[in-house]
């Protein structure tokens, strides 16, 4: 097994390598100039060119490249100008932010989506059917961020159930003292009830949002995935023996079933890790998307190169992990395979 | 684990997670906020140190407030009962007092005035603040020489509490730029301590340390999240703030921004975007302040370099074409002040910014353009920032209409923040839409800076013009030697002549728009359009 997984990330280093290279260059492609920009509105050419300097970035490419990669091998990102923190600092942080959010919001979605494109598959045309088709269009085809905002504008300011969107906790909360990052675990690792359900209750209403738009691909996937299965012939078999359908469909048809449901989960999953900037920029959350957009804002190119690079290995990591499941769920699959 | 026990165990994580229904609470505890004072901005600060590289506008409120400066304004009451700072009184802070002589100022300062540390605060810090300000390069070097203060040599420490600034040549401007945000007084024993020798002035310390003695010092930053200061107890230069403990999360969504104020979880909403501003006023429930920008405006440039705009009357037509009320009403919601339609554009008195006799008058501007020999028109582009897209975006598109009408085919062009700037520098676009505004509220400062030969960077229009370098300069030093009646002939004469010529349209002066829970009061309006927190209180 660990033979397999340092194979497998042993076929991972081109392509990290490549995501650099990349990165690196695509950043410096960009329009807009770094210098420019942070010299302030009272910039002379001269200023410029002096913060050029300064950063590093009259030097040629190939010399840029190199320092670039040396700093990297020292686990070192470079800085942000625009947070003015070191990037692995900011990415530290904010990761955690975003994992927490984007977890919770999956398992919400997952907690939905799966039993309903169950029912669907086994009631096929029926109301449920429907009403699961309807569901998964609307949360699709309705942007996150106004989800975002009618929830906010329902919840908070028409009925006042729901904290105000500031960010990971309300402002007399002080955050936990950090284990995971995650503030709900670490809380919970602190044993204080009152910061989880501060935690909690903040990050229910982006969660939802992003459950809302993720319920789509999930749902179908488990209705098309169960359909095939439901019609194949071990299935016909288990009704034939006289199983009562319980047992038909969630131990025998929705085990084989979960394939390429849990790829669709590791696709939705690092999806959403990316692209939840809206919900970030709607909750003042502070996560790694809306980060690596004010940075691409700004042309500062320390993290955008950090978000990409971090991004990179995450997928590694969370194929690595889905690859894995295949092995745990169906035998038939193994790495090797 | 094998798969038969993975899926009973998933099954039993997603069990348990669905019990666990959550109470969505807000609970706060009433007594700390009648001491904490929640504010909401758009964006959060990069850097404390006005003095560091790149420091965004947000990180000069942290050092307004965390760092004394050696004098500061007074302040004077606006017409609708609010308060602003005065431009002409100058008040004691770090010093207590001063002497202005011909061609140097010494400074007294406070004897029981200390860093937020406690250690005492000297003229040698001052010293040493002074000439990290005009080495460090970058903005704060450039905003000192501004003031005509440029080299270290002009800084003494003659002894423990005295201080004396030389001049290198007479300034009007020098008392002014002393007052400002730059001139902050550090900690230089605690800054060197921290400093290394390829960061001299210790910068990288002061990016997320507060080495001062201001009211205020910072206990914590989360980039882009919050700021959260505690005040100085100890703090001498001025009346103790009634404020313990100022709160300060970015809320990037506006919507949000105003639910929060309207909701009454926030206390003060700082710089809100006209829209909102004009619908909360309406509605009444808030308390709402709006000041005029000093020294600043939304303005259309024409690149007086380069055909067709090289042309007075190309110029003069565009400037008819505009349709200033509807950016006023459906750009700026009403919410500032117009700067066109004035009886002529002869001007009676010195105030700036101030209207211009241009007014929308297709007929007028066709005339114009016939003259030009261009009555077909001709194509150009229209260029903006895409950072002030709110204001910049619908402006540009009635721009654009307008002068369709008198043929001038203007394509948008949408420039972004990090590369806008830069293009300015380049002084090649045709036409842009832009905002400026100046600190020291002077209309020789402005026109020195836009309108003069030099060709700074904010002389958009790459104008140049021997008579009005004359006229500026000529008020320059009038106002420097105290010549009140040379110097009111040269302004009006300058603006006189920006609005003849107009390389430069200007369109509406912006506003300053603050949301306040009807509780708290003590807003002021600063020239740094950033919030002094030191005179704030809640009730």
């Amino acid at each position: 097994m660990l033979r397999q997984i340092g194979k497998r990330f042993a076929t991972a280093i081109p392509s990290v390598i490549g995501v650099i290279i990349v990165t690196f260059l695509l950043t410096r492609v960009l329009p807009g100039d770094t210098a420019a920009y942070f010299a302030g509105p009272a910039a002379t050419p001269q200023a410029i060119e002096e913060i050029r300097k300064t950063l590093g970035l009259d030097r040629p490419l190939p010399e840029q490249f190199v320092r670039y990669v040396k700093d990297l091998g020292r686990g070192d990102f470079g800085k942000s100008l625009t947070t003015g923190q070191p990037v692995i600092t900011d990415i530290a942080q904010r990761l955690p932010a975003s994992a927490e959010l984007t977890l919770l919001g999956l398992i919400i979605s997952i907690l939905i989506a799966v039993p309903l494109g169950i029912l669907a598959a086994v009631k096929q045309g029926s109301l449920i059917d429907h009403a699961c088709r309807v569901v998964a269009t609307a949360g699709v085809s309705l942007p996150v961020f106004f989800t975002g905002l009618i929830l906010v504008y329902v919840f908070y300011f028409i009925l006042g159930w729901s904290p105000a969107p500031l960010g990971r906790l309300d402002i007399y909360y002080s955050t936990p003292p950090h284990v995971t990052g995650f503030y709900l675990i670490d809380s919970l690792i602190a044993g204080d009830p009152g910061t989880f359900r501060a935690a909690l209750s903040q990050l229910i209403l982006p969660a939802v949002t992003l459950a809302i738009f993720s319920l789509a691909p999930i749902t179908r996937m488990t209705r098309a995935s169960m359909l095939a299965v439901l019609s194949s012939d071990f299935v016909r078999t288990a009704r034939a023996s006289g199983l009562s359908p319980r047992r038909v469909i969630v131990t025998y048809a929705f085990r084989n079933a979960m394939l390429p449901v849990v790829t669709t989960l590791g696709m939705v999953f690092s999806f959403l890790l990316g692209a939840n900037v809206l919900v970030e920029k709607v909750f003042a959350w502070p996560g790694i998307g809306s980060y690596a957009i004010e940075a691409l804002i700004a042309s500062d190119f320390a993290p955008i190169q950090g978000f990409v690079l971090t991004m990179a290995i995450l997928y590694v990591l969370l194929n690595l992990m889905i690859d894995m499941l295949y092995g745990v769920i169906d035998p038939r699959v193994r790495l090797e395979g | 684990m094998n798969r038969r026990e993975f899926l009973k165990s998933t099954t039993a994580i997603a069990a348990t997670s669905a019990v666990s229904a959550p109470a969505i609470l807000s609970s706060a505890s009433a007594q700390a906020r009648n001491e904490t004072l929640l504010v909401i901005r758009e964006e959060g600060p990069n850097n404390f140190d006005i003095h560091g590289v790149g420091t965004n506008r947000p990180g000069y409120e942290v050092s307004w407030n965390c760092y004394d400066r050696l004098m500061s304004h007074g302040v004077k009451k606006t017409a609708d009962g609010g308060e602003t700072y005065d431009r002409d009184t100058f008040t004691p802070e770090l010093a207590e007092e001063w002497t202005k002589g011909d061609m140097s100022m010494t400074f007294k300062l406070r004897k029981n005035a200390t860093f937020h540390d406690g250690t005492p605060i000297t003229a040698k810090d001052v010293k040493w603040s002074f000439d990290r300000a005009v080495t460090v390069g970058g903005f704060p070097t450039f905003q000192m020489k501004a003031g005509s203060l440029e080299k270290p040599e002009q800084f003494v420490a003659v002894d423990d509490y005295t201080f004396r600034v030389d001049f290198i040549r007479k300034d009007h401007l020098t008392v002014p730029d002393l007052a400002v945000v730059v001139p902050g007084v550090y900690h230089s024993e605690l800054v060197k301590k921290n400093a290394t020798e390829k960061d001299p002035w210790g910068l990288e310390y002061t990016k997320t340390n507060t080495p001062g003695g201001g009211a205020y010092k910072v206990t914590r930053f989360q980039a882009g999240t919050e700021v959260v200061y505690e005040r100085h107890d100890n703090w001498k230069s001025g009346k103790l703030p009634a404020i313990k403990r100022i709160i300060w999360r970015v809320v990037p969504s506006a919507g949000n921004r105003r639910a929060l104020i309207e909701r009454g979880d926030a206390d003060l909403s700082f710089d809100m975007p006209n829209k909102d501003f004009a619908e909360l006023k309406q509605a009444g429930k808030l308390q709402m302040v709006s000041s005029p920008v000093g020294n600043a405006m939304w303005y259309l440039g024409m690149n007086c370099k380069n055909p067709p705009f090289n042309n007075v009357k190309v110029r003069q037509a565009v400037a008819y074409a505009i349709p200033y009320e509807k950016i006023m009403d459906a750009v700026m919601y009403g919410v500032a002040n117009p700067l066109y339609g004035a009886k002529s554009n002869t001007v009676s008195n010195v105030s700036w910014p101030q209207p211009h006799g241009y007014s929308a008058d297709i007929a007028k501007a066709k005339a114009l353009l016939a003259e030009a020999g261009m009555s077909n028109g001709f194509e150009t582009t229209l260029s903006f920032n895409l950072g002030e897209a709110v204001i910049s975006e619908p402006l540009c598109i009635l721009v654009q209409e307008s002068l369709a009408q008198i043929g001038i085919k203007a394509t948008i062009n949408k420039i972004t923040g990090a590369n806008f700037r830069n293009e300015l520098l380049k002084k090649e676009l045709p036409m842009i839409v832009n905002v400026f505004g100046g600190w020291l509220d002077y209309p020789e400062y402005f026109f020195f800076w836009c309108y003069h030969g030099q060709n700074a960077v904010f002389n958009t229009m790459s104008y140049q013009d021997k008579a009005m370098d004359a006229l500026i300069d000529g008020a320059r030093k009038a106002a420097a030697e105290g010549d009140r009646a040379a110097y009111e002939k040269d302004v009006k004469g300058f603006i006189d002549k920006a609005f003849a010529e107009v390389p430069r349209i200007p369109l509406v002066q912006p506003y300053l728009n603050v949301a306040m829970q009807k509780n708290v009061a003590g807003y002021r309006y600063w020239f740094h359009r950033q919030l002094d927190y030191r005179t704030l209180t809640k009730a």
